[in-house]
């Protein structure tokens, strides 16, 4: 899901067009959208525009969504192809439309997987789980259900709280389904390179009681810079005392650390202080899923009397939203997940990843330091997940793409996944290039 | 302290829903679903079309696939042959390069994003009282998907006469010459769920007429394309004639009935834009609030899709598929009339063979709803309706026989 974009600006209106003339009357040849203006270009695909259009040999795109190989292509895990194949040739399985909740196997799974099989608030049948179309599905869906049912007398329009930087659509996410009110929290600190958690805090103390705060539970987008243990707990006690919302995003639970529980600690241990959560989980990264939209809305409620009529009113967003998900993809992982044999082998799979990219990592800090660039480099180890947050300002970024042909994101990150052995070197040097140059 | 959710009531059950929920929990041997929207073969099974088979085969067999995030907007070569088959391959919209599409969940999803592109730019900005008009009676989720897109003012308008047991074109079209101007009206491209009933070529050229004069916003809803006569042409008509006529319209296109791929997803809005200027900056808008809705389709039923419709030898299977399909609807529609004729029904019974698709409005009253349902264990809609394809060889004499029972002893 992530779109890795640096947020400054207040969301601004998203349609783009103007005023609120009426449509041309007069002949029928005048079309009604006359006043429709064209909407401002998604920054990533201008960025991929200018790479494809790019002429140079060298040139390389490390902003991209994908967790890729080291030949470049998208990561496709052997299990996942084996259960595709197996589960197309299985007579049993029907062409029914699914229910609107999803696949059941596939949400009992999937909420169990981020809570835990020890969870008390599964145990006392205080959870559910919507099976979304991806990330986005999944936060779209929360947001609807916080605009409509957070504040049962009005339709609910915000404060909702997003880390600064966040995933560039969060906010659009949120304002499409109405909730205009949005804040950033301060979250990525430029100059230490690192979260800085004092400041966090004390944007959170300054937000109403009641708003809505978006937390990653870890592989942060875009910074890859997680909260530690000490860090949650800190932010869990202020949220308790200002009556603050959590809403978790779980994109790469596994791919981040390579241990389950570890990614999902915090969604687990916000459950286990007996606050009332939404939280959005993706399967895509780390199922090599992408094209099948594998997501999953989990609410955790403060008493098990709620559940029916909390989830029917989830139920009935969804029909006005995408009526039913889509199998395929949630199929494969709900085989997984309820097959410890599979479910060990998929984890070997993943670490495989996950150790992928903490030695890209390793190397890239390494062939700074031989390089002699200035600086220190320690943050590119420290973080973890398929993206990372260099530190480069704009205009070395925009060195890096017209000069070197190596595309970043504005904001100074990156796509670790997509560095190899091939372009290691050229990258490293194009680095070094971007903090040593008179730009 | 207090739950936040704490307040929030259990929203009422969808009642076709609830219609199959009971139907699974009856033990009566002979029961029979009469409510289910889906297609089902002469042993009331699913059924996954030989071609679909065949493709998804070579799909997951194909080592060269990409596995990347789809674009927005969806497969590109689904959209184009999806929107192809709507219009038609001559279609000269298509040839004036102002046809776009947008690949959406399902039918539902195409209405979704179409809504939600109307309620923001059509008829002025954010215009949510912009009328919509949707038949009466229809699909219930028009109402939920165009509300919840933002739309203040969702109204019926009149469609079904129950007492002729047919189209009320009169009502319909005072509706369209009285309605506020720009008015959005959700149409049925064929096989009109609930009645079965679909305007006639004559009937539609009245409709499309006045549409044109009170510059109404035409949005067709297609989802039983080759399904309701067999034809994919014929069940196009009315959506290439209001094209013919130059309209800027959109329709919503869901392929789960016709390809049988329900659980797939596979949905396409098709835009038909006065120009390709105005296709250019309606697409970049769509795109925009697709990226907010689920971002990235999923690709398998589109994939599906796109290569039996790029494929003759494969397009060829299909349709023999579909008009399968459609076959065995209008037979159990030919057998269910004969035979209530035969047992001496009480009415007449030509409105089964005259309605078309899935879907027949029996003209049943609820009590006699009731006593299919609580007597006779055959499950059907509260107004009437049943599914054709829950009719099979083995159980169409007792639901032909318990019609018979329910007309005669319930008034």
């Amino acid at each position: 899901m992530c779109r890795i974009w640096f947020r400054m600006s207040q969301p601004s209106d998203s349609t783009g067009a103007k005023g609120g003339e009426q449509s041309a009357e007069g002949g029928s040849h005048v079309s009604v959208f006359l006043n429709t203006h064209t909407a401002a270009l998604n920054p990533e695909t201008k960025l991929f525009s200018a790479f494809t259009a790019d002429t140079h040999t060298s040139k390389v795109y490390l902003a991209g969504r994908e967790c890729l190989n080291e030949e470049g292509q998208t990561f496709v895990l052997p299990l996942v192809g084996k259960l595709k194949k197996q589960i197309s040739a299985d007579p049993t399985l029907c062409p029914e439309y699914p229910s609107s909740l999803g696949l059941a196997e596939f949400t009992k799974r999937a909420t169990e997987f981020a809570l835990g099989k020890n969870s008390l608030a599964l145990m006392e049948n205080r959870v559910f789980g919507i099976q979304t179309i991806g990330c986005t599905g999944a936060v779209r869906l929360g947001a609807e259900l916080l605009k409509h049912w957070y504040n049962t007398r009005a339709a609910w329009c915000g404060p909702v709280y997003l880390s600064s930087p966040c995933d560039d659509s969060l906010a659009s996410i949120f304002e499409a389904a109405g909730i205009q009110d949005i804040h950033y929290y301060f979250y990525w600190d430029a100059k230490q390179r690192d979260v800085c958690v004092e400041k966090l805090l004390a944007d959170l103390e300054q937000a109403p009681e009641q708003s809505v705060v978006v937390l990653s539970a870890s592989a942060h987008c875009p910074t890859g810079a997680d909260l530690s243990e000490q860090h949650w707990a800190l932010i869990i006690q202020l949220m308790m005392r200002r009556r603050l919302f959590p809403f978790i995003l779980l994109p790469v639970q596994g791919l981040c650390c390579g241990d389950l529980q570890r990614d999902a600690w915090p969604v687990q241990h916000c459950a286990s202080q007996g606050m009332e959560l939404l939280c959005a989980q993706s399967f895509s990264h780390c199922f090599g899923l992408y094209g099948d939209g594998v997501g999953n809305l989990l609410c955790v409620l403060k008493q098990s009397s709620l559940l029916s009529a909390v989830q029917s009113q989830a139920d009935r967003l969804v029909r006005a939203l995408w009526a039913r998900p889509s199998v395929g993809g949630a199929r494969v992982v709900a085989t997984v997940l309820s097959n410890p044999a599979y479910l060990t082998k998929w984890q070997e799979e993943v670490k495989h990843i996950v150790e992928r990219c903490m030695l890209i990592r390793e190397r890239l800090r390494e062939r700074l330091r031989l390089l002699g660039s200035p600086g220190c480099w320690d943050h590119l180890i420290k973080q973890r997940g398929l993206y990372c947050c260099t530190g480069l300002n704009g205009q070395q970024v925009e060195f890096l793409s017209k000069r070197r042909h190596v595309y970043l994101l504005p904001n100074g990150c990156l796509n670790v996944s997509a560095i190899n052995s091939s372009n290691l070197d050229y990258i490293a040097e194009s680095i070094h290039l971007a903090l040593t140059s008179a730009l | 302290i207090m739950s936040v959710f704490s307040e929030v009531p259990q929203a009422a059950p969808v009642a076709v829903f609830k219609l199959t929920q009971d139907f699974n929990n009856d033990q009566h041997p002979q029961k029979v679903n009469l409510g289910v929207g889906a297609y089902r073969t002469d042993e009331g099974r699913p059924w996954v079309l030989p071609v679909v088979k065949k493709v998804e085969k070579l799909i997951v067999h194909d080592d060269r696939l990409n596995h990347e995030y789809l674009p927005i907007l969806g497969l590109p070569e689904f959209r184009s042959s999806a929107s192809k088959i709507a219009l038609g391959d001559d279609s000269p919209a298509i040839k004036e390069e102002r046809v776009g599409a947008v690949q959406c969940l399902g039918g539902t999803g195409a209405l979704k994003i179409g809504a939600e592109f109307l309620r923001r730019f059509y008829n002025g900005n954010n215009n949510t009282k912009t009328p919509v008009y949707v038949s009466a009676p229809t699909w219930e989720n028009h109402n939920a998907v165009f509300a919840n897109a933002g739309f203040e003012d969702v109204r019926p308008y009149k469609y079904w006469d129950a007492e002729k047991r047919g189209l009320d074109l009169n009502g319909f079209l005072g509706d369209l010459e009285s309605c506020p101007a720009h008015s959005i009206f959700v149409l049925h491209a064929c096989a009109h769920n609930p009645t079965g009933t679909d305007p006639t070529q004559e009937q539609w050229k009245k409709i499309a007429e006045v549409m044109m004069r009170r510059k109404l916003f035409v949005f067709f809803d297609s989802a039983y394309q080759g399904f309701a006569s067999g034809s994919l042409e014929k069940d196009a008509w009315a959506v290439r004639y209001f094209v013919s006529m130059g309209f800027e319209m959109f329709c919503a296109q869901s392929f789960s009935k016709n390809f049988g791929l329900y659980n797939e997803r596979v949905g396409n809005l098709t835009i038909v834009a006065r120009d390709g200027d105005n296709l250019k900056r309606i697409l970049s808008q769509m795109e925009k609030i697709v990226r907010t809705t689920w971002s990235n389709p999923p690709s398998q039923g589109a994939r599906v899709v796109a290569i039996t419709l790029n494929t003759p030898e494969l397009f060829s299977e299909w349709s023999d598929n579909v008009k399968t399909m459609a076959d065995r609807v209008l037979l159990m529609r030919a057998q269910l009339k004969a035979k209530l004729q035969a047992l001496g029904t009480p009415g007449t019974w030509d409105h089964i063979t005259q309605q078309i698709g899935m879907f027949s409005f029996t003209g049943l009253n609820s009590q006699q709803v009731e006593y299919m349902v609580k007597e006779k264990h055959i499950y059907l809609m509260a107004s009437g309706r049943i599914n054709m394809c829950g009719l099979t060889t083995k159980n169409i004499d007792y639901v032909a026989e318990s019609i018979h029972e329910a007309v005669t002893k319930v008034q």
